[in-house]
């Protein structure tokens, strides 16, 4: 028998080897547009990159940013409680790490995310002025201990499998609440107050609250606008295009101002829940329509089977179409956490002090008056970069998530 | 009837009302309804109450009452003595002014940057991608008081920066040359007129033939040279007729104390259209190569077979398709910069938000001016979605 059929042995494509010059004049010198663009560029870049770092070096406003670390983090916390957000943060970390090692993909790309960041922060804090208190840790150690809880627990996950599932997450819905009681106080802790609160501390909490908090709102508003109901299906379509209509400034302005006045006997809140009350029901809109995109996207067949093996309405929609929408708009969501972590910096118009805010009021502190040209451009510059961290990171998450979804459907 | 006979199930007990989903859908959404009103009672009612006893019962009636706080800038004319209606005008027409204007320069920077990220040339390409880097990632509101912290340095007006001696920036804003009308404007304006007249006539009269024809045809870009054109040639012929070109440009003067000539825009206005630009720019950027990058490669090559030049490939078969992509995302970002315009109150750029902030400060009149406000913001963004959503149809149509 002639099995001896000559097997194509598979070759590797010839390796394109192309020298300097030849990688410079085709990406560089391809045509003599591309040459005046070429060498045009290079001079604003040469210049730019030039006096920037000339700046940077000569800079004088540099510890304003670096002495006031603390104001920008947490603003007011009392520097004798540091230790619980620390011990917040140490939470949901640990919680983020546990997941990264039960469920993996998109937990997994979280959690090397927020360890990057950890380590990046880390070693920045080396940096950082110490607190006179030392009830928390310092900054660089408590960022290696994030780092390290969160490898720590993927392992401690890997090792225990499946049995962790639930209590994993009951401890997951349970963290939003203890995050907020170790922050606030209570049970024996001493309160501290929400005015006391602010810096990056209250940024993340407003842009987290807001994804968590308007989740459930977001999906009813998702599902009404698809529902045959007229009547919820008309409420719904106004919530969303109302709120989607107005900018963020004049929802946050009327929960400070009109939120006092809808509750009977003229009952004062707090403004920290006025503006977290304001931004989930901004975000619940955008939310929805994330969602809907998502319910759209689902082939109809899927209702179909679901109803025609005997599951009612409720049961298609929890048990088929939810589940799939949601994971089809987990990419999206993340953008939209990344746009909310962004405008919650809009709550200084309020008067909240978010990180923002904090930078603001460095720039006004009086011992730098005597700064020539002001300690702005280094403040803010600090604020802009920890800005740029987190919202980078998370929307290069999005992205290999996106990827994965992507590749998973062919 | 013979004993015995199962009983006829009738029609109407076959199936109670309570596992009717017809009757339970009209329930639900009765309950809902009234739900829904009743926590709109609650709250208003609890509002009403609490207003009284403060005094403040909601009223428009302020409208009328003179305003009695200046506003730096204004389109239309406006001193402290006119009411809080006419200034609440002048925010709306400001809003409109930095909206309009940032969309038009987000656009064109826009359209640039969506072209050098899918340029074959390294340096641009890579410049494109850590300019959107840089400036998505960063919050808009702290780029805004960048900037405005930035015209905070400029000097005093004797010692204005100048750029090529055309503009000239200084604390109390920037003064740019500007084209001015001159004596025979009048005399071009006819000539402008005409072109328009007779673009029209022929846009009409070219429409009428492809309909006879039944074949389609571009008529459109033709009007517009058509009437460029005559208004062109009227501008060369009124120079020739009295030696004065038409329209001149202006060129700012420092006097002792201020600039005569060109027009002064504040640092407020500079510095919110510069940060509103540079911000959507880049997602417009973005929008703009994903939408050339959903033309498949092979419409290009298609093109370029049939023996179109790059130029037309890119005119004629790459834009129309990228344009129907392009446009309904591209709504959204014009929607969000008139929106991101609110953020004006942090730089005291006196837009619609800060003035009805102004408002509601010395009036106490919460209510009607959170309704003015949310309705005006409301009604720029309808606006603005039904012409985006007018010419996504029109463009739309060309498919075939």
């Amino acid at each position: 028998m002639a099995t001896e059929v000559s097997r194509p042995t598979s070759r590797r494509a010839p390796r394109q080897q192309i020298g300097l010059i030849e990688w410079l004049r085709k990406n560089l010198f391809s045509t003599w547009y591309n040459v005046i663009i070429t060498v045009v560029l290079l001079y604003i870049v040469a210049q730019t990159v030039i006096s920037f770092v000339s700046w940077v070096v000569t800079a004088p406003g540099w510890p304003a940013a670096f002495t006031n670390i603390k104001l920008l983090l947490t603003w007011t916390y009392p520097v004798d409680q540091l230790w619980r957000p620390q011990a917040a943060m140490a939470l949901v970390l640990l919680l983020l790490g546990l997941s990264s090692g039960l469920w993996g993909g998109i937990a997994r790309m979280v959690a090397w995310g927020a360890a990057a960041i950890s380590v990046v922060i880390g070693l920045a804090a080396f940096t950082f002025p110490d607190l006179p208190d030392q009830t928390s840790l310092p900054g660089w150690l408590f960022m290696f201990l994030c780092a390290v809880l969160l490898a720590g627990g993927d392992l401690l996950a890997r090792r225990l499998g499946q049995k962790l599932r639930w209590p994993l997450i009951v401890a997951w819905l349970l963290s939003y609440p203890a995050v907020i009681l170790i922050l606030r106080g209570g049970l024996g802790l001493p309160v501290v107050e929400t005015k006391l609160w602010g810096g990056l501390m209250l940024t993340l909490i407003l842009a987290i609250s807001g994804i968590v908090l308007s989740f459930p709102l977001g999906v009813l508003l998702a599902l009404g606008r698809r529902s045959s109901l007229p009547v919820i299906r008309t409420f719904c379509v106004l919530y969303i295009e109302l709120i989607r209509g107005v900018p963020l400034v004049t929802v946050l302005f009327m929960g400070a101002l009109l939120l006092p006045l809808f509750l009977p006997g003229g009952e004062s809140i707090d403004a920290l829940v006025r503006a977290t009350i304001a931004v989930t029901l901004f975000s619940a809109a955008y939310l929805a329509e994330n969602v809907r995109g998502g319910l759209q996207a689902i082939p109809k067949g899927q209702v179909e089977a679901a109803r025609a093996l005997g599951l009612n309405v409720f049961q298609t929609t929890l048990l088929i179409t939810l589940p799939q929408a949601l994971r089809a708009v987990v990419p999206v969501l993340v953008g939209q956490f990344i746009a909310l972590f962004k405008d919650t910096s809009l709550v200084v118009i309020i008067g909240l002090v978010d990180l923002l805010g904090a930078a603001q009021n460095i720039v006004g502190q009086p011992q730098w008056l005597g700064t020539p040209g002001g300690v702005w451009r280094e403040t803010f510059l600090v604020i802009a970069a920890i800005y740029w961290v987190f919202s980078f990171t998370m929307s290069r998450i999005s992205k290999r998530i996106e990827d994965q979804i992507a590749r998973s459907r062919h | 009837m013979a004993a015995g006979s199962p009983p006829v199930p009738s029609g109407k007990t076959a199936i109670p009302f309570y596992r009717d989903t017809r009757v339970i859908a009209i329930i639900a959404q009765v309950v809902f309804a009234l739900a829904v009103i009743a926590l709109i009672w609650f709250l208003y009612s609890n509002m009403i109450n609490g207003l009284r006893q403060a005094n403040l019962l909601p009223t428009f009636s302020f409208l009328s009452v003179p305003a009695g706080f200046p506003i730096a800038e204004s389109v239309i004319e406006y001193d402290p003595s006119m009411t809080y209606g006419r200034a609440f005008v002048v925010g709306i027409l400001n809003t409109v002014r930095v909206a309009g204007i940032g969309i038009i320069l987000a656009t064109l920077l826009g359209l640039i940057l969506g072209i050098a990220r899918l340029s074959d040339n390294w340096l641009l390409r890579n410049v494109a991608l850590v300019y959107v880097e840089i400036v998505r990632n960063v919050p808009l509101l702290l780029q805004l008081i960048f900037w405005f912290s930035l015209t905070r340095l400029f000097p005093r007006i004797q010692e204005s920066i100048s750029v090529f001696d055309l503009i000239f920036l200084h604390n109390r804003g920037i003064t740019l040359a500007w084209p001015q009308a001159a004596n025979d404007f009048e005399a071009w304006m006819q000539w402008v007129y005409g072109g328009i007249v007779i673009g029209v006539i022929f846009y009409v009269v070219r429409r009428i033939q492809f309909a006879r024809r039944d074949r389609p045809g571009v008529a459109l870009p033709y009007a517009f040279l058509i009437a460029f054109g005559v208004g062109l040639i009227g501008f060369f012929v009124t120079y020739a007729v009295n030696g004065v070109w038409p329209v001149s440009l202006s060129i700012p003067e420092l006097q002792r104390f201020n600039f005569v000539g060109g027009i002064t825009v504040t640092n407020s206005f500079a510095a919110m259209l510069v940060g509103l630009v540079i911000y959507t720019a880049v997602f417009i950027g973005e929008i703009v190569r994903s939408g050339i990058l959903a033309v498949s490669k092979g419409q290009r090559e298609a093109a370029r077979a049939l023996g179109l030049t790059p130029g037309q490939t890119m005119r004629l078969v790459i834009l129309p398709q990228a344009l129907r992509v392009i446009i309904p995302p591209l709504t959204s970002q014009y929607l969000n910069l008139t929106k991101n315009s609110s953020l004006a109150i942090a730089i005291a750029y006196p837009d619609l938000f800060y003035i009805a902030n102004t408002i509601n400060n010395q009036t106490g009149q919460a209510v009607p001016v959170i309704l003015m406000l949310m309705a005006s913001y409301l009604s720029v963004s309808l606006l603005t979605s039904l012409f985006m959503n007018w010419y996504n149809r029109r463009i739309q149509l060309v498919e075939r």
